[in-house]
């Protein structure tokens, strides 16, 4: 039979491609959210961590959501996100261990200069999202499931609106979209203050941060191993040498040494081991 | 106008400085399609010979089931696979989530209906009466299918470039199984979203000027094998 002889050697094929090099360093899987990727954080600190250890890692950034799914099922090692009431659930239920803080910045509402729902300096973040509820803006939400998303969606129930109708409109896309999106309709949106700085920055968007600095707009990040008990097969290791490395005195002091155009855009959650290094 | 212009400019200076990221997306590109169309082909071809030579029970039904797969979108065949590559699914065991393998398996899954509906179309284009009148010259049977299969191979290089074209710009797939995973499953195609998610339109036009040319060289290339 032609065709079973086809599918053999498609299979030898497929097993070929498959073959890892010899001597090739072992992988640590990590899911991350795209603001740790596209602002350069990883690239500035991975080095360091994957030289000493002889590991590459393969970061999937995806968002929050997803990423604590793919920790869930087992395909990663390790994930480090922002949303702290899913992790906590998500450790709760058994598929993460030793969740540990890393590091945190803040969210931003940011909209266009014209600022049609006049919100620029009001310090209520409620107050100025009841503002853009009224009507005529628009605002863009996420609508992926993503840490953003999750925190907006907290955002809108604190101030007491169900967000929907023509003026709410629902991307299910990543930050980059979004910030985009929001400057091509002229609309408000919220963004971690890292991806708005990587956009702005580099003239990518023309929008401005229009509400900021509430207790409830704070955005930390943590990290967590798989848990090996579910999943016997993650390299648990190598993923608990990982989370050591971020919150080590070395791992956060790079991570408060990060700049992009000049500016900072994580915080360490610990403060540095020397005081004033 | 000006912002689309620079993109392009930056793109292009990208090609010619050969920028490591540009050519490790390249090679990953390269690889896989290659990989998969080539196990396409070797999955495709017959199946297509089959519909198109042999007369069987349940042929019509089958032909049906290989023309609607031609539409499956990238992303459902991305979801399904990735269901089945997971830990949790019953091929988690092998570990090729988020591998160059995996989306070689995602793509030979989408390319096989292409291989298999155009060659099918190919062999049954060619005119019965070269395959009777090679048998009552005497030629064997096997003889005849050779014969066959000549007349209809600018139709089956068709159906291997038509499969290779659809590889090698597909994103969904790529995305979804590989993870777009930096020198390692980054393909031109997964690297075009991420540049333009991130608004570097010159590394996005870079990415599509390569990929491109890879398809152009591909088809060139088998030009000349036609004519030689």
């Amino acid at each position: 039979m032609a065709s079973w002889r086809g599918f053999l050697a498609g299979l030898w094929l497929l097993a070929f491609l498959a073959a890892p090099a010899q001597g090739a360093p072992a992988v640590l899987k990590l899911a991350t959210t795209t603001s740790t990727q596209f602002t350069g954080l990883l690239d500035w600190l991975h080095p360091h961590f994957e030289k000493r250890h002889n590991v590459r890692i393969h970061t999937i950034a995806v968002g929050t959501g997803k990423a604590l799914r793919l920790g869930r099922n087992g395909d990663v090692d390790v994930v480090l996100v922002h949303a702290p009431g899913a992790e906590k659930k998500f450790v709760a239920a058994g598929h993460g261990v030793c969740r540990r803080s890393v590091m945190y910045n803040d969210f931003v509402i940011v909209g266009p200069a014209a600022d049609r729902a006049k919100i620029l300096g009001i310090g209520d973040t409620s107050a100025a999202l009841r503002r853009i509820g009224a009507g005529g803006a628009v605002w863009v939400s996420r609508g992926d499931d993503s840490g953003t998303h999750k925190k907006e969606a907290a955002l809108w129930r604190g101030a007491g609106i169900d967000p929907g109708g023509a003026w709410y409109r629902s991307l299910g896309q990543g930050m980059g979209e979004t910030l985009k999106a929001a400057d091509e309709m002229r609309a408000y949106t919220l963004s971690d203050r890292s991806s708005f700085l990587f956009f702005a920055a580099r003239g990518k968007v023309d929008l401005k941060v229009l509400v900021e600095g509430g207790r409830e707009l704070l955005n930390p990040y943590g990290v967590i191993a798989v848990n090996p008990e579910r999943h016997p097969h993650v390299r648990y290791e190598l993923a608990m040498k990982y989370v050591q490395f971020l919150v080590s005195p070395e791992g956060q002091r790079l991570i408060d040494s990060f700049r992009l155009k000049g500016k900072k855009l994580f915080h360490p959650s610990t403060a540095p081991a020397r005081p004033g290094n | 106008m000006e912002f689309l212009l620079d993109g392009i400019r930056e793109g292009i200076l990208l090609v010619l400085r050969a920028d490591p990221d540009v050519m490790a997306a390249s090679w990953v590109t390269v690889r896989v399609s290659f990989g998969a169309t080539a196990v396409a082909g070797l999955i495709g071809l017959p199946i297509g010979w089959a519909l198109a030579s042999r007369r069987f029970r349940g042929r019509g039904a089958a032909i049906s089931v290989i023309q609607t797969l031609l539409g499956v979108p990238t992303v459902v065949i991305g979801l399904v696979v990735y269901g089945l590559l997971s830990r949790r699914g019953p091929l988690g065991f092998a570990d090729l989530l988020f591998s160059p393998t995996a989306i070689v398996i995602g793509l030979v899954i989408l390319s096989v209906p292409i291989v298999s509906v155009f060659t099918m179309t190919a062999i049954s284009s060619v005119d019965q009466r070269a395959r009777e009148t090679a048998l009552t010259l005497g030629a064997s049977s096997r003889l005849a299918a050779w014969m066959v299969l000549r007349e209809a191979r600018f139709g089956l290089i068709a159906a291997i470039l038509g499969a290779f074209g659809r590889v090698s710009s597909e994103v969904g797939i790529a995305m979804m199984l590989g993870g777009n995973i930096k020198g390692y499953t980054r393909t031109l195609t997964t690297g075009i979203a991420l540049e333009s998610m991130k608004g570097e339109f010159g590394f996005g036009i870079a990415l599509g000027v390569v990929l491109m040319a890879i398809i152009f060289l591909t088809n060139i290339g088998t030009r000349i094998l036609q004519k030689s």
